[in-house]
C-alpha cells in the first residue's frame, strides 16, 4: 500500500514538473509584456521599458528564466520560498498566501459539500430510478450542468443576496409564502421517501403541517432575526441523526451501535457545556480544530468500547455521529451570535469581496461574516459540481445494482439496507472517486469564473491580472497552488480506489 | 464466441448485457410498459436500433429540434458573411432607441445603450459561439479519438508517452490552459481560438477511447485480423474504432457543450473573442453592469448559452441510451 501510494507521488510530481514547463512556456509566450509601456507617452518611456526588462529579465532565454523559477519553488522544501516578483516588483509569495487562504476555503467547502450532496441525490435517484423524484433531480443536473457559470452568479447576486437582504430587515414570512414553502416540502419530501400512494399522501400531509406550524412558531417568536437553537436543539438534531447513521451503517436491528450512537451524543452534549465558557469566550480556530479532532476521537472510542460483534461498524456509526455532533455544536454557536450579527451588519450576504473591510466583531461574528461572503459563491460551485457528481453515482449505482453479486445478496434474503449500502454502494463508490477527483480541477476552474464576478481578491483575480499583463510569476502561483491542490486530491482519490478495490493494491 | 457471430464491425451483442431482471432486481419495476420487441418480427442494423433508441428518447428529441431552430434561425437571420438574412435590422446600425431599449415587436430582444438592435447582436453571437463549439468539438474529437486508440493498440512507450501527457494536460485546470491558449491566439480570429481550444480539450476522450480500445484489442476479431496479416493501421480504422463508435460520438456531443461553455466563459474573462468579433460570453461581460437598468441586455445571451448547452447535453444522453442501453428500462 505504502509503495503503491509513493509511486503515485512521484508520478504526480513528474506529471506536475511537466505541467509547470508547459504553463510557463505558454504563459510568457502568450503576449507582450511590454505592450502597456509602448502605448504610452510618459516621457521617460525607453527608460521604464528597460527596467522592466531588467525586471522580468526579458534578455534572458526561456530556460534560464524557468530553471530560476523552479529553483525558488525548490526552495520551498528547505524553507525559503521564491515564487518571484510580479511586473510591479511585488514578491509574489506573501501575494499568494493571502489569495490562497480564500480561494482554497471557498474549494474545499464546495467540494465537501458537493461530494456529499452529489452521492447521496445520485444514490436516491438510482434507487428511485423513474420516478417523478428521478425525473426531476435529472432535469435539474442537466440544468446546472449546462448553466454559465458566470451568467448564474449575477442573477444569484442580483435575486437571492439582494432579495434576502431586503427580505431579513422584517424577518417574517407572510402568510402565502408559508403555504407555498410547506407544499413545496411536502411534496419534496413524499417524492422522495416514496411508497404507495395513501403513504405519499400520509407524508405529504404531515410535512405540510409540521412545516407550516413551525414557520409561524418562528415566525411569532421573530426566529429569523433572533434565531435560537439551544442544547435542546442540538441534542435532538444529533440524536436522529444518530438514528439515521445507526439505520445507515448498522441497521437498527443492531441495539449496541445504536446505544453507541446515543453514548456519543450524550458525551458530546456534555462536553459542550463544559467546553461551553471557553468557546464564547475565547475561542480561536486552533481551539475549534483541537475539539474537533478530540470529539472524532472520543467517539471512535465510543464506538470500540461498546464494540460487539461488529466493531468497525460501531466505530463508524459513532465517527459519524460525532461528527455531526460537532457540527451541531458549531451551528449553534453561530446561530447564537446571529442576532449581534445582524447588528453589526444589517445587510448580511454581501456581494463583493471575501471578507468585510473594516469589520468589527467578536470571532463568532467574524465567522459568521465569512460564512455570509462564501455563501454564494459556494452554492453556485456545488451545484455544478452536484449536477456531475449525482450523474454520475446514479450511473454507477444502477450498474452496480444490475451486477449479479447484488442478485445473489437479494435471493441470500439480506436486507435491502444491506443490498445498497453493503454490495451496490461500496462497489458504485470506485469509479465515482476517480470522478470527483477529475471535477476538483473543473472547480478550480470555476473558482476563477466566481471569484471574478463575485470580486475576491483571490487566486482568481492574480491568475487573470498576471496574465493579462504577460507576468509568469503569479499565473506560475496560481498554478502551484492548484496544481498541488489537484495533485492532492488525485491522491486521496487514489488511495480510496484502493483501500475500496483491493486488486489496485498490487 | 459470441464475437465469431457478430463479427461485422459495429455489431455488438447487446442480449446478454440487458437482462429482463435487471429492472426487477434493483426492486421498482415502475409500472413496465410491455414494449414489443424489435427484432421478433423484423430484423434491425445496428444503426437502425440506435437511431429507434434515440428517437424514442423524447427529450434528446425535442432538444434536437430546438437545436436545428436556434441553428436555423441564427444563420438565416442577419445572414453570414456576404449573404443577407431575412431579418430586416442590422448588427451594426444604430436605431431611434424606443423608451429605454426595452423588448418591442420591433426589436423583440430589445435595444442596447447605443440603440442597437439586439435580437440582430446575440445572433452574431450565437453565430460566433456555434461556430466554435462545434469546430471545438470536431478538433478535439479527432485528437483524442487518435491518440486513445493508438495508447490503447500499440501499448508499450507510445502508451506511457502519450498517457503522461494527456496526464500533464489533465493537471492544469482546463479553464486555465484554455485562458493562455486564448489569449495567446486572441489575435487569430475565432478559428485560431476554436484550434487551440480543441487542443486542450481531447483528454477525457483519450482517456475514455484508450480504455475502450484497450478491451477491444483483446477481442477475437482483431486477432482474427492480425492473424490474416492486416495492417495495424487498417485494424484500428476498420475493427477497433467502428466498435467503439457509442463512446466517441457520445463524448464528441458533450464536449460541444463543454465547448460553448468554455468559450463564453473565456470571452467573459477577456481571453476569448475579441472584438470586432463577438460571442454570447463577450455580450454579458459587456452587458453585465447594465443588470439593474436593462436587464434584458443580460438575460437573453445567457438564456441562449443555456438553451444550447442544455440541448446539446440532452442530445448526448439520448445518444448514450441509444448506444448503450445497458441502463434503459426497456429492453431492445
Amino acid at each position: 500500500m505504502l509503495k503503491f501510494i509513493l509511486r503515485r507521488i512521484g508520478a504526480s510530481a513528474l506529471v506536475l514538473l511537466g505541467a509547470s514547463l508547459l504553463m510557463y512556456v505558454l504563459t510568457i509566450n502568450s503576449g507582450d509584456p511590454l505592450k502597456d509601456l509602448r502605448e504610452s507617452n510618459v516621457q521617460n518611456k525607453q527608460q521604464l521599458i528597460d527596467q522592466r526588462i531588467a525586471l522580468m529579465r526579458l534578455d534572458d532565454p526561456w530556460y534560464e528564466r524557468y530553471w530560476d523559477w523552479l529553483r525558488g519553488v525548490g526552495g520551498c522544501f528547505t524553507g525559503n520560498c521564491d515564487l518571484g516578483v510580479t511586473i510591479n516588483g511585488v514578491d509574489v509569495l506573501g501575494l499568494t498566501q493571502q489569495a490562497a487562504v480564500s480561494t482554497l476555503r471557498l474549494i474545499t467547502v464546495s467540494t465537501v459539500l458537493a461530494i456529499i450532496v452529489g452521492i447521496a441525490l445520485g444514490i436516491l435517484t438510482a434507487i428511485r430510478q423513474y420516478s417523478g423524484f428521478d425525473y426531476s433531480i435529472t432535469f435539474s443536473a442537466f440544468l446546472f450542468f449546462s448553466l454559465p457559470v458566470f451568467w448564474a452568479a449575477t442573477l444569484l447576486k442580483e435575486y437571492a443576496a439582494i432579495q434576502y437582504n431586503n427580505w431579513i430587515a422584517v424577518g417574517q414570512y407572510a402568510p402565502w409564502t408559508i403555504v407555498i414553502i410547506a407544499v413545496v416540502t411536502g411534496f419534496l419530501i413524499q417524492a422522495v421517501l416514496g411508497g404507495s400512494r395513501r403513504r405519499r399522501l400520509v407524508t405529504a400531509a404531515a410535512v405540510f403541517a409540521f412545516v407550516t406550524i413551525m414557520l409561524f412558531v418562528f415566525n411569532a417568536l421573530d426566529w429569523w432575526r433572533n434565531p435560537m437553537f439551544g442544547i435542546g436543539g442540538v441534542l435532538v438534531v444529533s440524536a436522529a441523526a444518530g438514528v439515521l447513521v445507526t439505520a445507515l451503517v448498522a441497521g437498527l436491528r443492531n441495539r449496541r451501535a445504536l446505544y453507541a450512537a446515543f453514548t456519543t451524543v450524550v458525551v458530546g452534549i456534555v462536553a459542550y457545556l463544559a467546553f461551553a465558557p471557553l468557546l464564547v469566550n475565547s475561542p480561536s480556530w486552533g481551539l475549534l480544530a483541537g475539539l474537533f479532532v478530540l470529539a472524532v476521537l472520543v467517539s471512535v472510542g465510543i464506538g470500540a468500547a461498546w464494540g460487539g460483534y461488529a466493531r468497525k461498524q460501531s466505530m463508524l456509526v459513532t465517527g459519524i455521529t460525532g461528527v455531526i455532533t460537532s457540527l451541531m455544536v458549531f451551528a449553534d454557536l453561530l446561530i447564537a451570535h446571529w442576532a449581534s450579527f445582524l447588528g453589526v451588519k444589517s445587510r448580511p450576504i454581501s456581494t463583493i469581496g471575501s471578507q468585510t473591510p473594516n469589520f468589527t466583531g467578536g470571532f463568532w461574528e467574524q465567522v459568521l461574516d465569512m460564512a455570509t461572503q462564501i455563501l454564494l459563491p459556494t452554492i453556485l460551485l456545488t451545484l455544478v459540481s452536484v449536477a456531475t457528481h449525482s450523474r454520475y453515482t446514479r450511473s454507477s449505482m444502477l450498474e452496480t445494482l444490475n451486477q449479479d453479486y447484488v442478485r445473489t445478496a437479494r435471493s441470500k434474503g439480506l436486507s435491502e439496507r444491506e443490498v445498497i449500502v453493503k454490495h451496490a454502494f461500496r462497489n458504485a463508490l470506485i469509479p465515482i472517486t476517480t470522478i470527483v477527483a477529475f471535477d476538483f480541477a473543473a472547480l478550480i476552474g470555476g473558482a476563477v469564473i466566481t471569484e471574478q464576478v463575485f470580486g475576491w481578491k483571490g487566486m482568481g483575480a492574480l491568475f487573470q491580472d498576471g496574465l493579462n499583463a504577460v507576468d509568469p510569476a503569479p499565473v506560475m502561483a496560481f498554478f502551484l497552488v492548484t496544481g498541488v491542490a489537484a495533485v492532492l486530491m488525485n491522491l486521496l482519490a487514489d488511495i480510496a480506489y484502493a483501500a475500496l478495490d483491493p486488486r489496485i493494491r498490487r | 464466441m459470441s464475437d465469431i457471430r457478430n463479427s461485422n464491425p459495429g455489431g455488438e451483442d447487446y442480449e446478454p448485457q440487458v437482462s429482463v431482471a435487471s429492472t426487477d432486481a434493483i426492486g421498482l419495476a415502475a409500472g413496465g410498459s410491455a414494449a414489443p420487441l424489435p427484432g421478433e418480427d423484423k430484423s434491425y442494423s445496428q444503426g437502425q436500433l440506435v437511431a429507434r433508441r434515440f428517437f424514442r428518447h423524447r427529450a434528446a428529441l425535442s432538444s434536437m429540434i430546438v437545436l436545428g431552430i436556434i441553428i436555423i434561425v441564427a444563420f438565416t437571420s442577419i445572414g453570414i458573411g456576404p449573404i443577407p438574412g431575412w431579418w430586416p435590422n442590422s448588427y451594426t446600425l444604430q436605431y431611434d432607441k424606443i423608451g429605454d431599449g426595452a423588448p418591442t415587436w420591433q426589436y423583440p430582444f430589445g435595444q442596447d445603450t447605443g440603440g442597437k438592435d439586439y435580437f440582430a447582436l446575440v445572433m452574431r453571437g450565437t453565430q460566433f459561439s456555434l461556430i466554435i463549439a462545434f469546430a471545438v468539438g470536431i478538433i478535439s474529437t479527432v485528437v483524442g479519438t487518435l491518440i486513445g486508440a493508438l495508447a490503447g493498440f500499440y501499448r508499450g512507450w507510445v502508451e506511457s508517452l502519450l498517457m503522461r501527457l494527456t496526464d500533464v494536460f489533465i493537471v492544469i485546470p482546463l479553464l486555465v490552459v484554455a485562458a493562455v491558449l486564448g489569449k495567446t491566439a486572441s489575435g487569430w480570429g475565432i478559428w485560431g481560438l476554436a484550434l487551440v481550444l480543441g487542443l486542450v480539450t481531447w483528454t477525457s476522450l483519450a482517456r475514455l477511447v484508450r480504455g475502450e480500445v484497450l478491451s477491444l484489442r483483446e477481442r477475437d476479431f482483431v486477432l482474427a485480423a492480425q492473424a490474416v496479416g492486416t495492417s495495424p493501421w487498417r485494424i484500428i480504422s476498420r475493427h477497433v474504432l467502428p466498435n467503439a463508435v457509442g463512446v466517441i460520438i457520445v463524448s464528441a456531443t458533450l464536449s460541444i457543450s463543454s465547448a460553448i461553455l468554455l468559450e463564453t466563459s473565456l470571452s467573459f474573462l477577456g481571453f476569448g473573442v475579441q472584438p470586432p468579433d463577438t460571442s454570447l460570453g463577450t455580450l454579458i461581460s459587456e452587458y453585465q453592469a447594465a443588470f439593474t437598468t436593462r436587464p434584458w441586455l443580460f438575460w437573453w445571451p445567457g438564456l441562449m448559452i443555456l438553451a444550447i448547452a442544455l440541448c446539446v447535453n440532452f442530445i448526448g444522453d439520448g445518444l448514450r441510451d441509444a448506444f448503450d442501453p445497458r441502463q434503459n428500462r426497456s429492453k431492445d
